[in-house]
């Protein structure tokens, strides 16, 4: 039975379609659900196997990028949200939802202030394709995924640090590193920009809980579903599709119940 | 000899449409945006829009208002914006700031609010930024030029024109202040030293996350139906949008009901005020509740400011008193025409001759990879998303490093079936306009469709948009050029087949500097393309693929080095050439193919070079490196196929050239250009 994701639509989010159609792709039911339409019927989120906070500018990034829907999931919605989480079920935050889900603590675990995700080190905004290793075996959108993914980046906060509470050496003890910056040959970026584009800690492009449920990652392979997204189509180069990372999510939420 | 014309659009541009009479036209020159068909489902809307004279005073409202004004074109037809284009003509950057005329902000600080401007809007909305240009003259310097472009999707037969009497006259979105009073005005009129003082509170105020909404609510309201007629708040404001939609019924508003940012304004500036982000829409009353309920759930604000009459008067009342109390047929028919002198002068015939220029092949082609007009503009595209929506299969920036200039841009909408795409392009050449503006049209419109059908686009199905930017009409020599330049557009549509859908000018672009110079822009002609490819897997880029491919130029070159017209015609045989080669392209003959525009045969070269990381050989006439042509191209092609692609072109003007060689090193007669030189002279504009 088709999995049913509910893909939330806050005022300000921009990438809703394109991660709906790649959950369709991938073989789920996903629907687009607007924040206000949860606010008045919160139960509404359990009915749903999997749930996307998808990219955008959430109330136009004021207060600093998801802040605000952070402090929605925090605090409007921590019952329903929590519940959530802890049930297991597969949870992925994209670009400003990944900026949500940290700034309200879902990630990397059960506190706020653990780590962030500030300004790039470039200092502006940035549009570009990276290559990602995928790597935690725990985080169920990326274990037993051994090829590459190359997709897009489009932020201007995506620098991910830590902090003295929930240290790299945490990250990497708990295999909570889901994904980090490589060339395209797969060898890591070593700070080296622009192939690690934002300057981020240890080349960290996205991490995961320690239950491995909830993912959240800056770059988009939302936007690589279809071989003629990639950059590199009409040189006969089209590998490395994000749609295999929503295929691992879907297929773990359809085996759930 | 003297002749009279009555009205310029009329008689050139909309009658060439009408003699082509395309059939996959929709709407052209009568609604918000012009309109072609996409697919049996879809239709595709485009519509550019000026912002110049806001951006000289303050640069990032300008720019940032620019891209929302034209976004709210898009839903003006009832269409999802689904791409931005954004053409930027700045002064030089290294002026010497003395020499600034009074009042006038330094062309740097201009690009760098203008460029932001335009991200902060863009890449907030979710709308990907994908085509454009940007370009240094010092006829800019006190005048900039801020085009900004969209184009939208919508299903067929879901856009509504007729209010009904008894509907309620509807502002969605945005609040009400005085930020953007007399915009309209200001935007036509001569600016001096005191211009920023004076019309700072005329430039608007962007709000990307507002309009984001309107968006949302506007796209469900149009598929259930919710609306009789919608339009938006532009140059005008209220006055504006509501008149025009109440030209026939006549409506009775009230003034106190629009939601005010803050209290105090009078009557007048309530109904003129141009603040963003409002739209206006003619709603039955039993359709009221529905939409209250969308705006709602995304955050949108609903006011109902009063009904369709019927009785054919515009009555507009504060607080219950009568404001206004007009005639439509007065207010809408009664403007008297205006008579305009216009001289057309002899164009400035003098020709440029390259001889003494190519004694240095090497040094001549660094150097025009090097002209700011040229180099590449990667730094800006960057900061551009050009990604969101996962439509964009021809990107800005293309080849190997993704750091090479496509000619265009192809477009998969999300959401429609099968693979056909959208195409995006552009042509201007404020140089040619300067010295004969007829023959200026013809390029521009050569450089738009030259560059779509360069990426794939069937010439066959290509539209295009005009966008005037001149000095001051009622100077008799600027109007000439205006209907020279007019003329040309006529016909040069009808040589090409490419129908006008829509188009706006923007008058006026003078600086009148305390010296009592008057510094006017050059006559600037922006021609935007929108063209079809059946099937986005056939798109093309320009990087070179592939070593030992032969390369071939395509198009009537100039074989000896005879002197160069001042502003290249376009040859006859073009429309031809540009058929053949579609053919060429969809039946996967080719691998990659590059326009020669700026720079000629030479800098196109050293582009595909550097988009492929390979090397060329060529043998040409060294004196006709650089002559700028129009109608002419570069195509890539592997030896397996030369002969079908010879074949091809049996009767037309074609010649092979040369081949892409492995060693990257672009070999042209005895002078060899690394390819690494090439790409560090392309990333380093010398700016003057």
């Amino acid at each position: 039975m088709k999995p049913k994701a509910l893909v939330l639509q806050a005022h300000g989010s921009n990438r809703d379609f394109d991660v709906i159609e790649a959950l369709t792709l991938a073989g789920a039911d996903a629907t687009g659900i607007p924040l206000n339409a949860l606010r008045i019927n919160k139960t509404l989120l359990s009915d749903f196997q999997l749930l996307v906070l998808p990219g955008g500018f959430s109330y136009a990034d004021s207060l600093g990028a998801g802040k605000l829907l952070a402090l929605d999931l925090a605090s409007y919605f921590v019952d329903e949200i929590s519940a959530f989480v802890e049930s297991g079920k597969p949870v992925i935050g994209i670009c400003n939802g990944f900026q949500a889900l940290v700034k309200s603590g879902i990630l990397p675990g059960d506190a706020e202030g653990q780590s962030t995700l500030t300004f790039n080190a470039q200092g502006h905004f940035e549009c570009r394709w990276v290559t990602l290793r995928p790597v935690s075996q725990k985080c169920i959108w990326t274990t037993g995924l051994d090829e590459l993914i190359e997709c897009p980046i489009a932020h201007g906060e995506g620098n991910f640090q830590t902090s003295p509470l929930f240290p790299l050496s945490s990250f990497l003890d708990n295999d909570q590193i889901a994904l980090t910056y490589s060339y395209p040959n797969g060898s890591p970026a070593n700070a080296e920009y622009p192939i690690n584009p934002n300057g981020s800690l240890h080349d960290i492009a996205g991490i995961c809980n320690s239950q491995g449920n909830v993912l959240g990652l800056m770059p988009h392979p939302e936007n690589h579903i279809h071989p003629y997204q990639h950059p590199q189509w009409t040189r006969g180069i089209s590998r490395h599709r994000g749609l295999t990372l929503f295929g691992n999510g879907v297929k773990y939420a359809s085996e759930l119940n | 000899e003297t002749e009279t014309i009555d009205s310029l659009i009329r008689t050139y541009l909309k009658s060439a449409t009408d003699k082509i009479n395309a059939p996959w036209v929709i709407s052209a020159f009568v609604d918000n945006a012009g309109i072609i068909d996409f697919d049996d489902e879809f239709e595709i809307s485009f519509k550019v829009e000026t912002h110049n004279h806001p951006s000289a005073v303050e640069p990032f409202g300008g720019a940032n208002t620019g891209v929302g004004g034209v976004i709210r074109d898009i839903l003006g037809v009832s269409a999802k914006p689904i791409a931005n284009t954004d053409i930027l003509c700045f002064g030089n950057q290294n002026l010497d700031p003395n020499q600034l005329p009074e009042g006038v902000l330094h062309p740097r600080r201009i690009q760098s609010g203008v460029i932001a401007g335009v991200q902060d809007y863009g890449n907030k909305i979710g709308i990907p930024t994908v085509n454009g240009a940007i370009l240094y003259n010092e006829g800019y310097t006190a005048n900039p030029l801020v085009f900004c472009g969209c184009i939208g999707i919508a299903p067929k037969g879901k856009h509504r024109k007729t209010p009904q009497i008894g509907d309620r006259v509807t502002v969605l979105g945005g609040r009400t202040g005085r930020d953007g009073l007399r915009g309209a005005t200001f935007s036509s009129m001569t600016m001096d030293a005191q211009t920023g003082e004076v019309s700072g509170a005329s430039v608007q105020i962007g709000d990307p996350i507002t309009e984001k909404g309107l968006i949302d609510v506007i796209v469900r309201a149009r598929d259930l139906g919710l609306y009789n007629d919608i339009t938006d708040c532009g140059a005008g404001g209220l006055s504006s949008a509501v008149g025009e939609m109440a030209s026939k019924l006549g409506c009775d508003a009230e003034l106190t009901r629009v939601r005010l940012k803050y209290p105090g304004l009078a009557p007048w500036e309530i109904w003129l005020s141009e603040a963003q982000e409002r739209m206006v829409l003619a709603v039955a009353p039993e359709n009221i509740p529905a939409l209250q309920t969308l705006c709602d759930t995304f955050d949108t604000e609903i006011t109902d400011i009063g009904t369709f009459t019927g009785d054919g008067r515009l009555t507009v009342r504060y607080d219950g008193n009568i404001v206004i109390d007009m005639d439509n047929e007065f207010l809408h028919e009664g403007m008297p025409q205006r008579h305009l002198k216009a001289v057309i002068k002899k164009p400035i015939a003098y020709s440029r001759v390259f001889e003494d220029r190519i004694s240095n092949i090497k040094e001549t082609l660094l150097n025009f990879l090097s002209n700011p007009n040229i180099a590449s503009k990667a730094s800006v595209v960057r900061i551009y998303d050009h990604e969101v929506q996962g439509g964009t299969v021809i990107k800005p920036l293309t080849g190997i490093e993704a750091d090479a200039p496509s000619d265009a841009t192809v477009i998969k909408p999300i959401g429609t079936k099968g693979t056909k795409g959208v195409v995006l392009s552009n042509g201007i050449n404020p140089e040619y306009g300067k010295r004969d503006a007829y023959k200026m049209a013809w390029s521009v419109m050569d450089e738009a469709i030259r560059n779509a059908v360069a990426v794939g686009a069937n010439p066959q199905q290509i539209a295009v948009l005009d966008n005037f930017c001149w000095g001051d009409p009622l100077r008799s020599e600027t109007l000439g050029s205006l209907v020279e330049a007019c003329r040309g557009c006529h016909d040069a549509a009808l040589f090409y087949g490419t129908p006008f859908i829509s188009g706006k000018d923007s008058l006026n672009n003078e600086y009148l500097g305390v010296d009592g110079l008057r510094h006017a822009i050059p006559p600037t002609l922006l021609i935007s393309a929108i063209g079809i490819v059946q099937d986005v897997n056939q798109s093309i880029t320009m990087d070179l693929k592939g070593a030992d491919n032969f390369i071939y130029l395509v198009g009537d070159f100039p074989a000896e080095p005879k002197p160069v017209p001042d502003v290249p015609d376009v040859p006859s045989s073009t429309t031809q050439v540009y058929r053949v080669l579609h053919q060429a392209i969809t039946g996967g003959l080719v691998k990659s193919v590059h326009d020669l525009s700026e720079g000629g045969l030479a800098v196109a070269a050293a582009e595909m070079c550097i988009g492929g990381r390979l090397g060329m050989e060529l043998d040409i006439e060294e004196s006709t490196l650089f002559s700028e042509v129009n109608g002419c191209l570069l195509v890539e092609v592997s030896p397996v196929n030369a002969s079908a692609f010879e074949n091809q072109f049996a009767n037309l003007p074609f010649n092979r050239i040369g081949k892409v060689t492995s060693t990257s090193i672009l070999k042209i007669a005895n002078d060899e250009i690394s390819v690494d030189e090439l790409v560090h002279a392309f990333n380093n504009p010398k700016h003057t």
